[in-house]
This record gives structure tokens, sequence and C-alpha cells, in this order.
């Protein structure tokens, strides 16, 4: 992985009132690459995607895209580059329907007047690949579980045609199988050469996917691996900042039980 | 949309050979064909609170069966052409209304701006001699600029929209009275366009039908071309059964509401406006990305604004709406009373405006509401004070029976959003 990454996070610092919620933080994205962001609650992970995404402007440092340094102050900004988010408060429109959330922002229309037909159409064969059941594409947000509304908010996220794919704990809410087919289009989207950037607690999934897992801890960076030559521990020491951690302590004593 | 250097459209998830086909859930409600299928679906929308027009529907029958009971002129052709005149000029406030609820929020300064637009076409034409249509156009623009300021605080500033307009009411009012301060009323000059709005009827019966027929024609040939390309898209589409029973209801209203209208004096001018004005706001509302944006907006705000939409833009050009429709509305008021006075859109116009468009079934709560309520609900309140007013009740009368009607529609609106939460709809 030598080319130049697509998306630099350099040095971000983003305050909220009295709380550092990211503190110089440096991230690195390319094209075809999974790059996991771990790290315990409120480490300062949805933030940072945040900053990224628009939601919330960077108070110091510099974001690059492609090598070259840009301002990004609305999601419109973050959009219009080519990163997508799918956010963990999913962030949908209940009162509109599957469809209408589905494009919000970039409805396709058809001399200026917005073309539901086209629209419906495109909806129902993206969410068929992601193997989504969903009664009707034209129920409101509201009637969906909370499984459902995670992947119509990853379907909305591939439709603008990213290149940078954010996911703040997508497969959260999901079941085995909707899971393993979010992990699926997760390698998809690598082999397609968009860079992505998955947040997840769930190790097995980052060692699953991921070629490179980024560690927060308390809004800083601890560490960048490549997942293939780091063990499980290593993370966990890195997440939690000690060897001698609440998980490395549980699994002696349930290794001393099982003895 | 830039997506040119791209060869495909194709999300990527779409050469997924893997994915399993996809698969039906079984506990779907699957609709039955025809119209057997159209049935019990409207049952399970009402049973799970999505009542639509079907409220305000009985209660104009309601309305209509009572008042006629007493009185017998009550749907005689000239009461009926009067509602259908008296409704326009509320009616359109009305409509400017229904676009700041549906984001959720209030105009409570609809009443005094219609007030200051008439005071400022008055005061232009009359005593300083401008051109009617320039003074009109200026009325307009005030109107507008107004809406806008409100729009201004409100989004930009940050202040709830019901104190910003509620500011308004109280100084607009004010300006208001400054204005016509000199002459008090100032009556509309005969043959001018103002005048012309409610007084001017297209007396040749072929306009009433011709437009009743337009209206029947263009709405079977919509629905009709929206059912092809669905069905060639092999997406779910209204069954032909559908289509001729709405076409059907369309053609019985406009063509019987016609009829009455050449039997009184023929096709108001008044009327006629305030369907374009509908027709138009109605396409705006469902039909474009701008009405789109609107109604994310009132569901919710945060999502709106990841999704990338201006979410400033869209509050301020709806207040600005709502200003600009004020006027119109005002404009129609003066000409309907005669003129421009100290207390135009005073007293309850401001609460039939609200009123119509909750009647209407436009939600309070934001996000989930038509255009069209304008005009139903608008019907329901001309109606009852038509009615009170044949029979000789006095003002406070319709006050109370006005405010309890409010209050029904209110507690309607808030039940059935509540029967949509448990059945899972809101
Ligand atoms: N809008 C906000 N206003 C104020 N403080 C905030 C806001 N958003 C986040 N914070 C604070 O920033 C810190 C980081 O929060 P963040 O949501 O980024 O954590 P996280 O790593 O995503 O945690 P989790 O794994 O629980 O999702 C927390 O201390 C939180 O209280
Ligand atoms: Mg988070």
């Amino acid at each position: 992985m030598s080319a130049a990454p697509v998306l630099a996070l350099r040095g971000v610092s983003k305050r909220f009132g009295a709380v550092q919620a990211l503190t110089d933080v440096d991230l690195e994205i390319r094209a075809g690459e999974v790059v996991a962001l771990v790290g315990d609650n409120g480490a300062g992970k949805s933030t940072l995607v945040k900053t990224v995404a628009g939601v919330h402007p960077i108070d110091d440092g510099t974001v690059e895209w492609k090598g070259r340094p840009v301002e990004i102050n609305r999601p419109h900004d973050a959009q219009d580059l080519g990163i997508a988010t799918v956010y963990q408060d999913l962030a949908l429109c209940d009162n509109l329907d599957v469809v209408a959330n589905l494009f919000l922002g970039r409805e396709l229309r058809r001399g200026g007047v917005i073309d539901e037909v086209a629209m419906e159409k495109r909806a129902k064969e993206l969410l068929d690949t992601l193997s989504i059941r969903i009664p009707s594409v034209r129920i409101p947000i509201a009637s969906l579980s909370g499984g459902q509304r995670q992947v119509v908010a990853i379907a909305r996220a591939l439709i603008g045609e990213p290149e940078v794919v954010i996911l703040d704990e997508p497969t959260a809410a999901l079941g085995v199988e909707q899971t393993a087919q979010v992990l699926d289009l997760v390698e998809r989207l690598r082999e397609r050469g968009l860079g992505v950037i998955l947040i997840s607690h769930n190790m097995a999934d980052v060692k699953a996917v991921a070629d490179t897992v980024a560690v927060l801890r308390l809004g800083r960076n601890n560490g960048v691996f490549p997942v293939k030559e780091t063990s499980h521990e290593e993370i966990i020491a890195a997440i939690t900042g000690a060897t001698d951690n609440a998980v490395t302590r549980r699994q002696q004593r349930t290794a001393e039980a099982a003895s | 949309m830039t997506d040119t250097v791209k060869k495909t459209d194709t999300p990527p998830a779409l050469d997924d050979s893997a994915a399993p086909a996809p698969v039906t859930d079984p506990r779907l409600l699957v609709r039955e064909q025809g119209f057997r299928g159209y049935v019990t679906e409207f049952k399970r929308k009402v049973r799970g609170g999505e009542l639509g027009s079907i409220p305000v529907v009985l209660g104009l029958i309601l309305i209509a069966v009572i008042f006629q009971s007493q009185d017998s002129s009550f749907l005689s052709p000239d009461n009926l052409s009067n509602i259908g005149i008296y409704i326009a000029g509320p009616g359109i406030m009305a409509v400017g209304v229904v676009f700041v609820l549906l984001l959720g929020e209030i105009d409570l300064s609809v009443g005094s701006v219609a007030g200051v637009g008439a005071a400022v076409w008055a005061v232009l034409s009359t005593v300083h001699g401008i051109d009617d249509g320039v003074a009109v156009l200026c009325a307009v623009a005030a109107g507008a600029a107004i809406g806008t300021v409100h729009g201004f605080f409100f989004a930009k500033v940050g202040v709830p929209a019901f104190v910003v307009t509620l500011a308004g009411f109280l100084g607009w009012s004010g300006l208001q009275i400054w204005l016509m301060g000199s002459e008090g009323t100032i009556n509309t000059p005969r043959g001018s366009l103002v005048e012309q709005l409610t007084n001017f009827f297209f007396d040749d019966i072929a306009a009433a039908y011709g437009l009743a027929l337009v209206a029947v024609l263009g709405y079977l040939a919509s629905m009709l071309l929206d059912s092809r390309r669905r069905r060639e898209a092999s997406l779910p589409y209204r069954p032909l059964s559908e289509v001729a029973l709405r076409t059907g209801l369309l053609a019985l209203v406009a063509f019987t509401a016609a009829y009455q209208l050449n039997q009184a004096r023929g096709l108001p001018l008044a009327l006629v406006i305030f369907l374009a004005v509908l027709v138009i706001a109605d396409f705006v509302s469902r039909r474009t990305s701008y009405g789109r944006q609107i109604f994310a907006c009132g569901g919710s705000t945060e999502a709106a604004r990841r999704a990338g939409i201006n979410v400033e833009r869209v509050r301020i050009t709806v207040f600005m709406i709502a200003g600009t429709l004020a006027v119109v509305g005002g404009l129609f008021i003066a000409s309907q009373s005669g003129g421009a006075t100290k207390s135009l859109g005073a007293g309850n116009v401001l609460m039939n405006v609200i009123a119509a468009a909750v009647i209407g079934g436009t939600s309070l709560f934001g996000g989930r509401g038509k255009i069209w309520s304008a005009l139903l609900g608008m019907l329901v309140i001309q109606s009852i004070m038509q009615g009170l007013n044949l029979l000789g009740m006095a003002s406070e009368i319709q006050y109370m029976i006005t405010g309890a009607v409010l209050l029904a529609a209110v507690v309607l609106d808030s039940v059935s959003r509540r029967t949509q939460k448990t059945a899972g709809r809101a």
C-alpha cells in the first residue's frame, strides 16, 4: 500500500464545549483499502466520522482529498467530494418512504420533475442485492425495524457513486445473515477500488474484512496496525491502553476456572 | 449530478452473483389485485390511523345535511357560488400555511400580512395614483419581503417561528393601521384589477363545464400515463378499476360544481385563481425536489441537513411563500369586502386559515399533509359560516363553533398520529 491516500486527516482536533473530543488525530485511507476504526465507547470515532462528513466542522488540522487540502463545512461538501457516510444514528426521515429516503437530496429527475418510477426501480434493484426484506419500498421509514432501517441507511450511502464510504457501526443492529451481507458488501466495495472506513466493536468482523486497524483512545491516535500481522490481544491492548486490562483479566479468570 | 466520468451508475452492490435471490417475507401483506384489493387496502389504512380526507368529506356531507334541513336555501346555486368565491382569499392564505405546517412550524402573522398587503396596494394605487397592476405587484413583493424577514429570524437567528410570527402579527398590523392612518378605509375603485378578483365571472356556461372537463381529463391522463410507466417498469400500478373509480368521483364533483355555478352567475374568476394556486402548489410540493426537501425538513431536520439539503434556504423560502400567498389572499379579501381597511385580516381570519389547513388533514406536527387540505378545510369553515349566517346566528356563535371544529380537527390529528404510531406508521 504505497499509493497516495484518497483521504487523509492531519492533526485534526475537535472540541465540544468542555469536551476535547479529538486531539491531533491522523488517519489515511487509500483506494481499495478497508480501514477499521476502533476504540472504546466515547473514544471519538463517531465524532471523527462526523467531521469528515461535514456534520461538525473541524477546529484544527487539515483534511486532504487526493493530496489537496479541502474545507468540509457542510454535509454537501463531503458528498460533492465523493464521501458517503452511514451514521450510527442513521439520520433517516421517518415520515418519508424508503425510496424518498434513499434518494433524498439527489432525486432522479425527468424534465425537472421527480421521476418516481425510475427511483423506485433502482431502489428495488439495490435492496434486492442487499437481500433486505422490506414489506414495500413505499412505506414510511417509521414502520421499519431497526435492522431494516440500518440496511436502508447503508443502501443510501451507495446510491451517490462515492469514492470513500464511511460505515459507523453498520452491523450493530443486524442479524447474522445481514451482517454477513454487509461484510460481503464491504469486500465488494474494496474490490471496486473504493476506500472504506469501518467502525465496529466486533473484533471478528474487523479481522475478517479490514486491511488496517486504526485505534482511537480518548480522542487521540493510539496506533495503526496492519491486520494480518497483529494479534487480537495487541489491538485490545491499544484500545484499552494497557496490556493488563479488563479483557485480559477476564480471559485469565476463565482460563483458570477451566483448568 | 456529475456522473460523467463514471461509466455506469449502477450501485456497487449490483454485480454480486453470490447474493441469494430476493426472498419475499411471508408476513408481508400483499395487496390483492383488482378492486377487492383496493377495498381491503383502504380498510387496513383506516384502521392504521391513515384517515386521509375521509373525516373532512364526511364532515362536509354532515354540514350540508344539517344546514339544508334548517334552511332550504343552503344548497341553492347562489349560496354555493358565494361559498366558492369566499373560500378563494382565505384558501390561498391557507395554502401558504400548509407549506409552513409541512415544515413543522406555524405562521401566526398571515392575517396581518394580508392586511398590510391590502393597505400597500390601496395606498399606492388610490392615494399615490400608481398604476393598478404595479401597485398589486408591489403589495405581493412586500408580502414576499415580510415572509423573508420572518424566515431570516427563524432560520438564521434561531428564534422559534411562533415567536417571530407572533411579533410579526402585532408589528405588521401596526404598520397596516399606520399606512391606512389618514384614510381609515380605502374603497376599491370600480373596474380596478382588485375589484375584478371576486366580481368577475366567466358567464358563458362553456367555461365552467370546460374547466371541469379539462380537470377530469387531465387527472385521468396523468393517472393512466403513470400506470403505464409503472407497468412497463414492472412495478405495482393502479388497477384500471381504481383509476375509473377515482376519475368517476372527480367527474361527479367537478360537473356538479360546474352545473351549480352556471345556475348562479357562472364560473367565478376567484375560484379559477384559487384552483390554479392549488394545482401549482400541489405540483411543487409533491413532484419537485424542493417539495421533497420541505417534507424532509418537517420530518427530521438533522437527517435533511445530513442529506446535503440547505435547511436554512428551505425554511426562509417557505416563509417567503407564506407571506406572498398571505398578501394575495388579502387582496381577494379586500376585493370581496369592497376595500382595504385598518382591520382587514384581523379578527378570525388567522384562526380560520390555520384551522382550514389542519381540518383539511395537514398535521401540526410537520412532515405530513397535502396542499389540497387548504381547499377541503376552507370549504368546511366557509360552509359553516355561510350556514350560520343564513340562520341569522351572531358572529360570537360562529366563533365558538369554528373554535370547536378546529379543536375537533386537532384532536383527530393527534389521535390519528397516535394510532399510526401503534400501527407502526409514524
Ligand atoms: N454533539 C456533541 N456535543 C457534545 N459532546 C459530544 C457530541 N458528540 C460527541 N460528544 C462527546 O465526544 C466524545 C466522543 O463521542 P463519540 O460519539 O465520537 O464516541 P464513539 O467513539 O463514537 O463512541 P461509541 O463507540 O459509543 O459510538 C464523547 O465524550 C461525547 O460525549
Ligand atoms: Mg459512535
